[in-house]
């Protein structure tokens, strides 16, 4: 069974180093994103109470999640078309466990996932962040929830769908929407009542909240007002829900609801 | 010992749609079995089912005595598939492909390496082995899979329409690649296909159309049984030609879409009698050895049609109809 994780996993990396235009996009894009918006609203950006936070150092710790959604989705798109026509077709009458397959595709959308996060990183002090040993080890615990879960989801949708087409569609009326109202973009003190809800609704929220606080620690994090523990205990929950989720949708009958 | 795949009353419905409507039949160990159906017969619900993807709605698959339901591990086990699209990864080399989908089916090590350099060899890959998939031709592909299907030394392999887009040469290549396989290993094979060529191959061959069996035998028995040489009449009125040829000549006959087949004796002579009795009924006739398609149009009172890949027929039949000058 870790053979075949490690087979799976190992493929995913392989395929990804082999792929320069996926190596460089997802992380060229998010950069980018982060640019024009920093600078965009560099001049009207305020942050709600009296802190003074600029717009490129409230974007970061989004810019971090929109990397790991980006990667997932990459990652996991291909399974639409792999699960009909590809290598995925021979792993699901092979002698292993569905849950198998899961196990080894999803650990290798997050690896790769947190690798580009961790690039990213590096980019910190540039807006005069520079958390210390705790507070990386809390950044990187809560990319690696986050990174699970949007691998895992991704791979959901992946398997539900017939068609890249329809990926896409969920990824611009679901995945997109989930990242805008992460916290990522701009806070929830500042929004009406009913937009605030859904941002605490939204499980990906809490993982924004997170990647903050540790780049912040031990000082307390701009526009979060939750404790460390809520944020990261309900990251640690959403991912694994969604892998339950992952896991339950192999296990069922393929074709048979068509 | 049990048989290599036995199929009893299995049925099974897409909503309304009945994909299976009670087959049955049995292959035995060491045969290389054809399933024979238009598309839209059963084939690949049939697959599906026997490769443990999904369950019937009604009767039951064994694989070797393992019931697909009840314990899809060891029919998994024994099965290798070959899919109409290849399972390889196109980014990954040949052997990479090879040594991932070993790990797969639980294989490791020495083992591996030895079974995957046997396998290369089997199929005339040892000198590709490096190269990534998707440079390979598309014949170089489909014997890559095959290699693929084979790692496990699997008892039985499923071939689902495995010459889809094949040039003939590389067509050739992949069944004397088979038969290179049966000879050393033993393997059952079963293989859909909607070629004629294909199946007459075949040790034996079922016929599916709708869900259900039409026919079941080895080709030539099947064929024989239309005798020697079948007439074909086309007809503007077939209905009526076929009536016609039934009063007054004492003929039987059966009407497949616009034209009518006669099973005949002396083709060749009833042929000159029907024509100058009946010149304005004829427009074409055509006297040849029955094949496959013929059995397929007598049993089901329909052409054989396969849609879009109609046109791999009428390239690959090796059949050649001789055509009657009148």
């Amino acid at each position: 069974m870790i053979a075949v994780i490690h087979a799976l996993w190992r493929r995913e990396i392989t395929k990804f180093l082999r792929d320069r235009s996926r190596l460089i996009g997802a992380l060229l894009q998010p950069l980018g994103f982060w640019v024009l918006l920093g600078l965009g609203f560099y001049g009207t950006f305020q942050m709600p109470g009296a802190t003074e936070v600029g717009y490129l150092e409230y974007l970061y710790p989004g810019i971090i999640a929109l990397i790991l959604l980006f990667t997932a989705i990459f990652s996991t798109i291909s399974v639409v078309q792999e699960r009909q026509e590809g290598f995925l077709q021979a792993a699901l009458v092979a002698p292993v466990p569905r849950t198998t397959i899961v196990l080894g595709l999803v650990s290798g959308g997050t690896t790769l996932a947190v690798a580009e996060a961790v690039l990213f990183l590096l980019l910190a002090p540039l807006v005069g962040l520079t958390p210390g040993v705790v507070g990386l080890l809390v950044v990187i615990a809560a990319v690696v929830l986050m990174a699970l879960a949007f691998t895992a989801l991704g791979f959901t949708i992946a398997w539900r769908l017939d068609t890249t087409r329809g990926f896409h569609a969920v990824m611009n009326l679901f995945l997109l929407p989930m990242w805008f109202l992460s916290g990522a973009f701009f806070p929830a003190d500042g929004v009406p009542a009913v937009l605030r809800w859904v941002m605490y609704a939204n499980p990906a929220f809490y993982g924004v909240a997170a990647i903050r606080q540790g780049l912040y620690l031990p000082a307390e994090a701009p526009g979060v007002g939750l404790p460390l523990a809520a944020t990261l205990g309900v990251s640690l929950a959403f991912a694994i829900g969604v892998l339950a989720l992952a896991v339950w949708t192999v296990r069922r009958p393929l074709f048979a609801s068509t | 010992m049990p048989p290599a795949l036995s199929v009893r009353e299995l049925a099974y419905a897409y909503g309304e749609h009945r994909a299976l409507d009670g087959l049955t039949f049995e292959v035995q160990t060491g045969e290389l079995f054809g399933l024979l159906g238009p598309n839209g017969g059963g084939k690949t619900t049939l697959f599906r089912i026997v490769t443990t993807l999904m369950p019937p709605s009604a009767g039951s698959a064994a694989v070797l005595g393992h019931d697909t339901t009840t314990e899809p591990e060891a029919v998994r086990r024994s099965l290798g598939v070959v899919f109409q699209q290849p399972a390889l990864d196109a980014e990954l080399t040949v052997r990479e492909n090879l040594r991932f989908h070993g790990i797969l089916v639980g294989l490791g090590g020495t083992e591996l390496n030895a079974r995957t350099d046997a396998l290369l060899g089997v199929f005339g890959l040892s000198d590709r082995a490096g190269d990534r998939v998707k440079t390979l031709s598309g014949g170089l592909t489909r014997r890559a899979d095959l290699a693929r299907g084979l790692l496990h030394r699997p008892a039985l392999l499923l071939l689902d329409e495995p010459t889809t887009g094949l040039d003939p040469t590389a067509r050739r290549e992949l069944w004397a690649a088979l038969a290179r396989l049966r000879r050393d290993e033993g393997t059952t094979i079963v293989v859909a296909t909607h070629l004629m060529e294909e199946a007459e191959r075949c040790d034996r061959v079922a016929i599916l159309d709708r869900g259900r069996l039409v026919a079941l035998g080895e080709p030539a028995a099947l064929t024989a049984e239309l005798g020697d040489e079948t007439l074909w009449l086309e007809s503007k009125d077939a209905a009526a030609l076929a009536s016609v040829l039934h009063d007054q000549f004492g003929l039987d006959s059966r009407l497949v879409g616009s034209a009518v087949m006669v099973e005949a004796e002396d083709a060749p002579a009833v042929l000159a009698r029907v024509y100058a009795a009946f010149p304005e009924h004829v427009t074409s006739a055509t006297v040849r050895r029955p094949t496959l398609d013929d059995v397929f149009a007598a049993r089901t009172g329909r052409a054989f049609e396969v849609g879009a890949s109609k046109l791999d027929v009428a390239q690959t039949s090796h059949l050649e109809p001789h055509p009657v000058t009148r």
